[in-house]
């Protein structure tokens, strides 16, 4: 019970990591390197606040998510939308994208480290044990769990029943057909990449609540999503859930039960099992 | 039109290059390379780069360095490494041969010292190390007489947390179950190993013992599993973030024990910061002596020109070796051979106080152990620094 606990609240971290670079890789068909500068910015924020005006990271969220969301739609318009434009095919797009946004993490750090220096960030808050089913778990891991429940399943609602979701999935499935139907790709690719970054900088204002950051651990971050979005299946936002909380239950099964020194080789045993036999992903589309 | 302007840019940037002056006869160029990014920037950024800054202004604000009679201001040219050894390398090279840096200060951790040491060799640079630990001075010496080593070795670090807890056990404070977990790279394998031993051998029982990746994210099944073996003392050999997660589950989980010790970054002031008075008693890698009154000077001095407080740990010994190359120049000159001999020869007055390398380039005596009390960490082990305080018992985290 204790594992399936522990277990549950580490997978819900992994989702607020790995939903954001859904979203953008996913919809917006960008793969974004920088995802990781992303969330460290947030949770840079959400220390700042703390420290500077003790103001809770779970308020500072609301300023965070908005914030990011238009400092991604900036990013999307003046470096990625060029790209998009002259891409001929995905593949290209890709490649172009992996490459200006690699360019763009290093941007990320050089300025995170510019305004607050290289040290760690790191603070206390709700680290008050809260006992459940007879076991003590962290109250910020609980939050963090919380929100993630409430930002998969009120993008998965959107997503999958209002209008806009439903022209979103569009351009994700099948881009020039969507335009046929009088969707505007462009735009809504814009907004699904903007929707990604505020969700990774809120995921990182919360997680920052139990984990020390600093400028330049982002790639850490950058490289989980990646895991947890190609186990889960690009473009689904119910494959990234299973995936993390997979991954979660996983790793702390092994810590647990056999050793802890073998988390990461079982993550990736995970993964490599996934990608042999369902190399789409858990819950991908074939490709054709 | 956009083209023109990019080429106008950039000539105007290329010109800007070129004629900044070539510094003037009376500054010294100082070169310093250490990550600014990469795993190890969060040390770096409250050890060392704070004190190239701290150390610059210091001598600048004296009216600059006596060499041979005449006073030299100091200009520092400073690279990030991005913790890769190629890099550290590279700029040692860059900074000798292309910004003709008279003086090149020491990269930061232990790995990059050691990887670096063959190239510094190569151009004679002296280099006095502060943030490497390892046993093999004598090797190292032999084969690269211009490294000298301050920080101590892992031996002597682990052996300190054995003798900390004993001194604890002995007072009846602590019983002998001991659980102890590490971070699986050289440096916690290394220290785990020997304090395995010298734990067994001051008869103790080790009750619960594992290691966890690098960069592990939850290390609450660690700490749950440490608890449920009862142990009466915890040891972590521990990097940054892990010693701050391994304190945190600590106190979610309420974790009882007599004396709790983690490694790197309990000394430092964003320990105490986050954490508050809970973490009185903890125990941990490195010490000061707090009373000195040349540290009291030197922390304040740190404090008003960086803005932050220095750690308890390798900050002081960082700027010490500082002053002893800073004192070596002023007493011969920039030769470089004579700077060494110099630093063999003599002793010297720092801010940790007297560093006296010995036959074997190393510094025999430092810190191993310090522990938080009232707010300041204190030096409670060492081989042969004054000032140690007695280790306290741990109490509860509330």
């Amino acid at each position: 019970m204790d594992i399936i606990i522990t277990g549950l609240l580490l997978g819900g971290t992994y989702a607020l990591i790995a939903m954001g670079l859904n979203l953008q890789y996913g919809m917006a068909r960008i793969m974004n390197l920088a995802n990781g500068e992303m969330l460290v910015a947030g949770g840079f924020a959400a220390f700042w606040f703390y420290t500077a005006g003790a103001v809770s990271p779970v308020l500072t969220v609301f300023l965070v998510a908005p914030v990011a969301f238009a400092a991604n739609w900036l990013i999307y318009m003046i470096f990625l939308r060029p790209l998009v434009k002259r891409a001929k095919s995905r593949g290209q797009l890709e490649v172009d994208a992996i490459l200006t946004t690699f360019g763009l993490s290093f941007v990320g750090v050089g300025l995170m480290l510019a305004f607050f220096g290289g040290d760690y960030f790191s603070y206390s808050y709700l680290s008050v044990p809260v006992h459940l089913l007879g076991d003590t778990y962290g109250a910020n891991r609980l939050v963090a769990f919380g929100a993630a429940v409430v930002i998969c399943g009120a993008l998965w609602l959107w997503l999958a029943y209002s209008r806009m979701g439903v022209s979103i999935r569009a351009i994700a499935v099948a881009p020039d057909s969507a335009r046929l139907v009088g969707i505007d790709v462009r735009a809504l690719a814009a907004l699904a990449f903007a929707l990604g970054g505020a969700v990774t900088a809120t995921g990182g204002a919360l997680i920052s609540t139990f984990l020390t950051l600093d400028a330049s651990t982002g790639v850490i971050f950058t490289l989980k999503a990646l895991v947890i979005v190609i186990m889960g299946g690009v473009g689904d936002v119910r494959g990234t859930v299973v995936a993390a909380l997979l991954l979660g239950l996983l790793e702390t099964f092994v810590a647990s039960v056999i050793d802890p020194g073998l988390t990461l080789a079982a993550a990736y045993l995970l993964f490599v099992i996934i990608l042999l036999v369902r190399p789409q992903g858990l819950f991908g589309r074939k490709t054709t | 039109m956009k083209r023109r302007t990019f080429t106008a840019l950039a000539t105007l940037a290329l010109m800007a290059g070129l004629t900044t002056p070539a510094f003037a006869q009376d500054t010294l160029k100082v070169g310093a390379v250490a990550p600014k990014t990469g795993p190890l920037a969060g040390g770096a950024a409250v050890s060392y780069w704070p004190n190239v800054k701290l150390w610059v202004e210091d001598v600048n604000a004296r009216g600059g360095l006596k060499v041979d009679g005449k006073q030299m201001k100091l200009e520092v040219v400073e690279y990030d490494d991005q913790t890769n050894p190629g890099e550290t390398i590279k700029a040692v090279q860059r900074l000798v041969d292309q910004d003709q840096a008279q003086i090149v200060l020491p990269p930061y951790s232990t790995g990059l010292n050691l990887a670096a040491a063959p190239i510094y060799a190569r151009y004679g640079i002296p280099m006095i190390t502060s943030t490497a630990t390892t046993d093999k001075a004598a090797d190292l010496s032999k084969q690269f007489p211009n490294v000298f080593i301050s920080l101590g070795g892992a031996q002597p670090i682990a052996l300190g947390a054995v003798e900390a807890l004993t001194k604890l056990k002995a007072k009846g404070d602590i019983g002998n179950k001991i659980a102890m977990v590490n971070v699986a790279d050289a440096f916690g394998i290394e220290l785990a190993g020997v304090a395995k031993k010298a734990f067994e051998a001051a008869g103790f029982q080790i009750v619960y013992e594992t290691s966890y990746p690098l960069g592990t994210q939850d290390l609450s099944p660690v700490m749950k599993a440490a608890k449920a073996a009862a142990p009466d003392a915890f040891v972590a050999f521990s990097y940054p973030p892990d010693t701050f997660a391994l304190t945190e589950q600590a106190i979610v989980e309420d974790l009882q024990v007599g004396a709790f010790y983690t490694a790197v970054a309990t000394a430092f002031p964003g320990y105490v910061k986050r954490f508050g008075p809970a973490i009185d008693g903890v125990l941990g890698i490195g010490g000061v002596n707090t009373e000195s009154p040349a540290f009291k000077e030197y922390a304040a001095r740190h404090m008003a020109v960086t803005g932050a407080a220095p750690d308890f740990w390798a900050s002081a010994v960082v700027y010490s070796t500082f002053q002893v190359l800073e004192q070596s120049i002023e007493a011969v000159g920039l030769d470089n051979a004579k700077i060494i001999a110099h630093i063999k020869g003599n002793a010297f007055d720092t801010v940790i106080g007297t560093l006296d390398f010995d036959d074997n380039n190393n510094n025999p005596s430092f810190w191993t152990v310090g522990q938080w009390q009232g707010g300041v960490f204190k030096g409670v082990a060492s081989t042969g620094r004054e000032g140690a305080v007695e280790p306290i018992k741990k109490a509860g985290w509330k």
